[in-house]
């Protein structure tokens, strides 16, 4: 698809013919003059690391109780062992597995919940976009609805109906944040279907599928991207938070957000227990975010010169 | 400008149909909502009797027009715990919620505004890296997080506020500066890229070039230009502080409307859950409202465009 090459490179400076090699040296320059997009990538490339590898930097499983050891404190503290760096909980489990493990819950509920929002929201944006109208206004009536709504009050009432689930929490982040999706994709649909070589395409006889996905998607590639990044983002706040109140995947698992929960209720006397799966989420949350604002500046060559 | 606050009327009164709408159907996503609400101890003839006594062996339709109904005169139904009208508990609660979120916003306009703005007049500067940091830090940092490690600092180590409630005079101090930390950093964006984006346009050239001082032109021509975007997103923050009140209120043991919707989901209250869902959308409904109304004032090509 030529038209995908296009938009993947996001710009039409350099010449249509670029190799991987040279997109990617391309993308590097960008990187070179942005210290936080480097920091970014740095914290989420950890994150991500640490989901994949897991089981091979982690000596204990996440899962092993061992009461005899419970409660103790990180490793640079007294009474902290060299076996447990960062201590361990009110049961015993290792700290330091349970949050290199957490990584995996919030990754899958992170990208494959922006996977079925993006791909929902892009295919309900780009119908109601395109053909317009009445169809337009029925489709885009609920969609409205759900994002002038105070989102959270809405996800726990649902997760609270159908409970403690990896699968449920995936599928309720996944079609609740399909309407911003679809919304972006809508305003751009529009937008494009208006210029001249779209007209032009009609006038060729292009089939409605064929303007739609090969005319005017691949130009939403970079702004979709973008988004993307920031709801990843959003949804490893989010699951964080569910978890934090009882509503997220069962409470044996080891996720940032349920480590909350537990280590909440030993605050004032073994705080270490809340408080270092709040610092991984803050650091997978703001990699995330600071990858998605060099993405926005590399993506969209309309925002780079604004830029300082 | 009637015509257009008319529009938006109506427009309010179909989506409070559609909370209605949204809020009786989720209730019923797992198809039964008696053995929901029921303890999982209950017989089956306990819970037979249960929905008969909700009504939820009617047609989905009677009981959605009897729901729509009875809410729209103010009934929600019993809170199952309490067994008192539902409604008047969360009333009840309003206050705590509402002095908590806004001071969380107070906060939140009083530290973002002037940052944002010193950010804006001199970007690339000290002010506005750190002006850019804090409003990082406010998107990044989970705030139920924060407020633990809040409380551990500063309520039981220094002893400087108390740990939960709100009985004291300085009660309010930590979950408000939590709670505003997101709006903060929206803020602090928002208005740096607004004041960049206002200093560029060419009004602003004609003000130098006739000689206005700058600080006229700051106050005058850039000021006034800020000050609409930022409305909106007073009222939108002012809504996610209502909805996220359920984890800070939590943590703070705060008597508002986030812990009773967190006391109602353990006890599996679920016409109580509803009534607070219903009951802060109306709410986030009617500020969605003013802020429109607050545009017109505000921004003439509104009041007499249409």
């Amino acid at each position: 698809m030529e038209g995908n090459s296009m938009a993947a490179g996001a710009d039409n400076l350099l010449d249509v013919k670029q190799t991987f090699w040279d997109r990617l040296r391309y993308f590097s320059l960008f990187l070179k003059r942005d210290t936080s997009g480097i920091i970014g990538l740095t914290l989420f490339g950890i994150v991500v690391f640490a989901a994949l590898f897991a089981p091979v930097i982690t000596q204990y499983d996440p899962l092993d109780q061992n009461l005899a050891d419970s409660k103790l404190p990180p490793s640079w503290t007294a009474g902290g062992t060299r076996d447990h760096p960062l201590g361990t909980d009110n049961l015993g489990r290792d700290l330091y597995s349970r949050i290199i493990y957490g990584a995996r819950v919030s990754l899958t509920v992170g990208f494959i919940g922006v996977i079925i929002a993006l791909s929902l929201g892009v295919l309900i944006g780009a119908f109601a976009g395109y053909i317009g109208g009445k169809f337009d206004a029925i489709i885009m009536a609920p969609i409205n609805l759900v994002l002038s709504l105070p989102y959270m009050l809405f996800v726990v009432f649902v997760a609270s109906v159908l409970g403690r689930s990896l699968f449920n929490v995936i599928m309720i982040f996944g079609i609740t944040n399909a309407p911003i999706f679809a919304r972006v994709t809508r305003g751009e649909v529009i937008r494009i279907r208006e210029t001249a070589y779209v007209e032009s395409a009609v006038c060729a006889g292009a089939r409605w599928w064929r303007i739609i996905f090969d005319h005017i998607l691949p130009n939403l590639i970079g702004p979709l991207i973008t988004l993307a990044t920031f709801e990843v983002s959003a949804m490893i706040f989010y699951e964080a938070g569910l978890g934090f109140i009882g509503l997220s995947v069962p409470p044996q698992v080891p996720s940032w957000g349920n480590m909350l929960a537990a280590g909440r209720l030993y605050l004032t006397s073994y705080p270490w227990i809340a408080t270092f799966p709040g610092v991984a989420i803050m650091f997978a949350s703001m990699g995330m975010n600071l990858v998605g604002d060099w993405l926005r500046d590399v993506l969209d060559p309309r925002l780079r010169r604004s830029r300082k | 400008m009637y015509r257009h606050f008319l529009t938006k009327f109506g427009q309010s009164l179909l989506l409070l149909f559609g909370v209605l709408m949204l809020a009786f159907f989720m209730l019923r996503l797992t198809g039964d909502p008696a053995t929901l609400m029921m303890s999982r101890e209950a017989t089956p003839e306990q819970v037979e009797a249960f929905r008969e006594a909700m009504g939820f062996n009617r047609p989905v339709i009677v009981q959605f027009l009897d729901f729509a109904s009875n809410a729209l005169t103010g009934d929600f139904g019993d809170s199952l715990h309490y067994r008192i009208p539902a409604l008047p508990l969360v009333l009840g609660r309003l206050p705590a919620t509402m002095q908590l979120a806004a001071t969380g916003l107070l906060l939140a306009v009083v530290l973002g505004i002037p940052f944002g703005l010193l950010a804006g007049f001199k970007p690339g500067s000290l002010l506005d890296s750190i002006g850019r940091f804090l409003a990082l830090m406010g998107q990044s940092i989970p705030n139920f997080w924060l407020g633990m490690i809040l409380i551990i600092v500063f309520a039981v180590r220094l002893g400087w506020f108390p740990t939960f409630g709100n009985n004291e005079y300085n009660s309010v101090a930590l979950p408000a500066f939590v709670i505003s930390l997101p709006a903060m950093g929206q803020m602090i964006r928002l208005t740096r890229s607004t004041v960049l984006e206002v200093r560029g346009e060419d009004f602003i050239r004609t003000a130098h070039s006739k000689g206005l001082l700058p600080s006229t032109i700051y106050i005058k021509h850039i000021l006034r230009n800020v000050a609409p975007p930022l409305i909106s997103v007073a009222a939108i923050q002012f809504g996610y502080m209502l909805g996220g009140s359920i984890y800070i209120e939590t943590i703070f043991a705060w008597p508002g409307i986030g812990q009773l919707l967190q006391q109602a989901l353990g006890w599996r209250d679920f016409p109580l859950v509803q009534t607070v869902t219903v009951f802060t959308s109306v709410v986030v409904l009617v500020l969605d409202l003013l802020t429109d109304f607050a545009y017109m004032m505000l921004d003439p090509r509104i009041r007499y465009g249409r």
